[in-house]
């Protein structure tokens, strides 16, 4: 049809590239949604209404009388949470320092400690608290482990990539005035750094709140346990009672960590 | 042919943009709006296209009165009436190509342009028009790799595209230094002329505006305070349409080279 | 000598450099902090004494009773790591697809009403507070066991997550390039897929592999409530006490989650 348009430029090499790359995913999807299909237990579906009957009423009408158990519960989830983000946000300064490319002048030391951050942040929480509850037993200690090691990795890193972007112009004017290293940390660095590793160790917690949820469910304690008690105990009252409690103290910690956040920085 | 009958515009924060205007732009005419910054220039090209609302009055765009129209005929008007914008506003990531031709939208299915079926002849349209403003060598680069002047011949050929029965160019060379500005203005006027297009131009320059408009509208707080060809226009009207002597940065500049990049 | 008459004088000063205000306010939250913390430390049972003390019998207690792993056992576990890697794919699929429309009507830059607006962002944000396990949970007791309600808790867990982020990055594009095709006469999908697709999509894709990487991890939960994947067979191994077992599981899954991330973040490198 004639040269309406010009040819667009020979990318051959990019061309072929991009069909590799979307070959693998098609096979990816095609073999995850196959694989699914066949495992798939389709009788679930059968009489859905009736089982929705059954739980959803219940589900929304919380059962009051249980306030107290499930309250105790959320408020050691919060506890294993904060004393677990707490932990890390001390132990993440020297790493993070550790790991930032202007702090540490051979590169090998300093990529050694990258490494370290990333290997910490590979493990995921279950597994670690499940190491944990071998070791120290069952209860809320091996959660606030859990979460400190894991919330220990990612503000390690974060922190790092704050400490990479200062302005070393303060740190460079301070050694020409001669200041010591301790009196550069405390004049020129953390003045700096000190309200963004706040605002990173508080939406930590946020996350961590979410992630001690889970704990209960290998015996690291917080509100896990109970979750799965009550649904296998049919108990479905209590289980919209523990839904709404949650909901309610994750919005209002979400919120004052946010407010307190922007403030901050 | 426009015609504006006592039109005016409060903003919803109370702030007038246009007060009682009553103008009318024949067919073919390149008209210049002057006026300084806050004077209602945007706001009165922007009306045409019901980018933003009057609230009283009545604006006609050929015959039909367009301050109620809305959904589907709204979008058939801003198909009839092209706009170019101080920057550019071309979408970034995306080549010359896909921007030119996206003048064509109005006039696409959205399930065709989601796909890209674009017709023949619209491509060659797209291409055609990039030819005119010289900047089809330009076609398969991403639209941010070219220079402010590059960018915005872009976005005439891609009003072009949409085959326009009238443009508007709001500020189109504030963001350009001087050559550039008259580069851009030069395909405008080119433009106007060859196609019989009606343009109209904001400016704050009035070297620029003498230069290039058959007419000028002046504007001053939302209302029209001057309105005549351009061979009535001195340096007097300015100082009456600014309400202040004219100085150095009211003029653009002459057109020190022959504008090629 | 001049420089050191310096540094003694600004230490000198010390004392001042902040408002005496200021610096009774961060007293004070420094100390609400620290007892809230020895309040949760006794609240937890935490005892960092002897865990440092017998930190060696701790380690020895570790290797005794899972190591050597199992290796035979890794064959078992290869099967529930790929169903957990699928349900992650599909979980992730859907996600994202519903994600589209979701955070189109939480960006304020496309929807104008604020109603509309306003509801969507209450709900993305109630959504976001629902923990996984919660969420397998109630999807297990409203399905029944399998990978089903697994697959549906993963897609709801993550919409909350991904639509926040996409939503925001929509709010911040540039409303320029939008408003040329709005002028054209673009309808509103088009002003979408012409203006605000190019603009986001490099991100959107960046996300969407991250929420990947969490699906896979947040996978591990779901066998546990009964909704699939491998964790089914770790709290199986757990409640035998089989830690050998154990060991070998979570060794092969630590070797996906570190090629699964390494791919991901190759990709990723690649679109941004």
């Amino acid at each position: 049809m004639g040269k309406y348009l010009p040819p667009k430029p020979h990318q051959t090499q990019k061309r072929i590239r991009n069909l590799i790359i979307y070959t693998i995913l098609a096979i990816i999807f095609i073999w995850a949604f196959k694989g699914v299909w066949d495992r798939a237990d389709w009788s679930v579906f059968n009489n859905l209404a009736e089982k929705f009957q059954r739980v959803i009423p219940s589900l929304f009408s919380p059962d009051w009388n249980q306030l107290d158990k499930v309250w105790e519960k959320i408020v050691e989830t919060v506890f294993i949470a904060y004393a677990g983000t707490l932990i890390a946000a001390i132990l993440a300064v020297p790493f993070g320092f550790w790991a930032a490319k202007n702090m540490v002048k051979s590169p090998i030391w300093n990529t050694l400690g990258k490494w370290f951050l990333i290997l910490d942040r590979t493990f995921p929480e279950l597994i670690l608290a499940i190491f944990f509850v071998i070791t120290v037993g069952p209860g809320a200690f091996a959660g606030v482990l859990t979460i400190g090691l894991t919330a220990f990795g990612m503000l390690g890193k974060l922190y790092a990539e704050v400490i990479e972007s200062i302005d070393m112009k303060v740190v460079e004017a301070m050694e020409a005035n001669g200041a010591n290293k301790m009196q550069i940390l405390f004049y020129a660095i953390f003045p700096q750094v000190l309200p963004e590793f706040l605002s990173f160790a508080l939406y930590r917690f946020e996350i961590d709140i979410r992630a001690s949820t889970i704990l209960g469910l290998v015996g690291a304690g917080g509100i896990g346990t109970l979750i799965v008690l009550s649904a296998a105990n049919r108990n479905w009252e209590q289980l919209g009672l523990i839904l709404l409690g949650i909901i309610v103290v994750v919005s209002v910690i979400d919120f004052a960590s946010t407010k307190i956040r922007k403030r901050l920085v | 042919m426009i015609t504006f009958k006592d039109l005016s515009l409060v903003y919803p924060n109370g702030t007038p943009g246009l007060k009682d205007v009553n103008v009318t732009v024949n067919e073919g005419e390149f008209v210049v709006i002057v006026g300084l910054s806050g004077a209602g220039k945007s706001t009165f090209i922007r009306s045409i296209n019901r980018m933003v609302n009057p609230t009283e009055g009545e604006l006609y765009v050929e015959d039909e009165n367009i301050l109620d129209l809305k959904g589907k005929d709204l979008r058939k008007l801003r198909t009839k009436v092209g706009m170019i914008f101080q920057n550019y506003n071309l979408v970034n990531r995306s080549s010359v190509f896909k921007n030119t031709i996206s003048g064509r939208l109005g006039h696409t299915g959205t399930l065709k342009s989601i796909f890209n079926l674009f017709s023949k002849e619209d491509k060659a349209r797209a291409y055609n028009n990039l030819k005119r403003v010289n900047i089809e060598e330009y076609i398969y680069q991403r639209a941010d790799q070219l220079s402010g002047g590059q960018q915005q011949r872009v976005s005439i050929a891609r009003v072009l595209t949409q085959d326009p029965k009238l443009i508007l160019a709001d500020e189109p060379v504030a963001s350009l230094d001087p050559p550039t500005s008259h580069q851009v203005m030069q395909y405008l006027k080119k433009i106007n002329t060859e196609d019989n297009i009606t343009t109209i131009v904001n400016l704050h320059f009035i070297d620029m505006a003498m230069e290039y408009a058959d007419r000028i509208i002046g504007m001053r707080d939302g209302e029209v305070v001057f309105d005549g060809p351009v061979s009535e226009v001195s340096e007097k009207t300015f100082e009456q349409i600014y309400n202040r002597p004219i100085r150095e940065d009211d003029l653009r500049g002459s057109d020190t080279d022959d504008g090629e990049e | 000598m001049t420089e050191k008459n310096k540094n003694q004088k600004s230490k000198s000063n010390v004392h001042s450099l902040y408002p005496r205000k200021l610096k009774l306010q961060i007293t004070w939250i420094f100390i609400i902090v620290l007892l809230f913390y020895f309040y949760s430390l006794y609240e937890t049972g935490a005892d960092f004494v002897t865990l440092i003390v017998d930190f060696d019998k701790i380690i020895n207690a570790l290797f005794n009773k899972m190591l050597p792993p199992n290796w035979e056992y890794i064959s078992v576990a290869i099967d529930p790591l790929i169903e957990t890697i699928q349900i992650a794919v599909v979980a992730t699929t859907f996600s994202v697809l519903i994600c589209i429309p979701a955070s189109l009507m939480a960006a304020n830059t496309i929807v104008k009403n604020k109603f509309i607006y306003q509801t969507t962002r209450t709900i993305l944000n109630i959504l976001r507070t629902i923990p996984d396990i919660l969420l397998a949970t109630i999807f297990v007791s409203l399905f029944g066991i399998g990978i089903i309600s697994g697959i549906l808790a993963l897609t709801i867990f993550s919409l909350g997550l991904l639509a926040k982020l996409l939503s925001e990055t929509i709010e911040t594009i540039d409303p320029r390039q939008l408003e040329a095709i709005r002028a054209s006469g673009g309808n509103i999908i088009q002003v979408i897929w012409y203006g605000v697709v190019p603009q986001v999509l490099p991100q959107f894709i960046s996300y969407g592999l991250y929420v990947f990487e969490l699906n896979v991890r947040a996978s591990l939960v779901l066998g546990f409530v009964g909704a699939g994947g491998i964790g089914t067979i770790i709290d199986t191994e757990l409640n035998f006490l089989r830690y050998q077992n154990v060991m070998a599981i979570l060794i092969v899954l630590l070797v996906a989650v570190i090629i699964i991330e390494t791919i991901s973040n190759m990709l990723r490198r690649r679109v941004v």
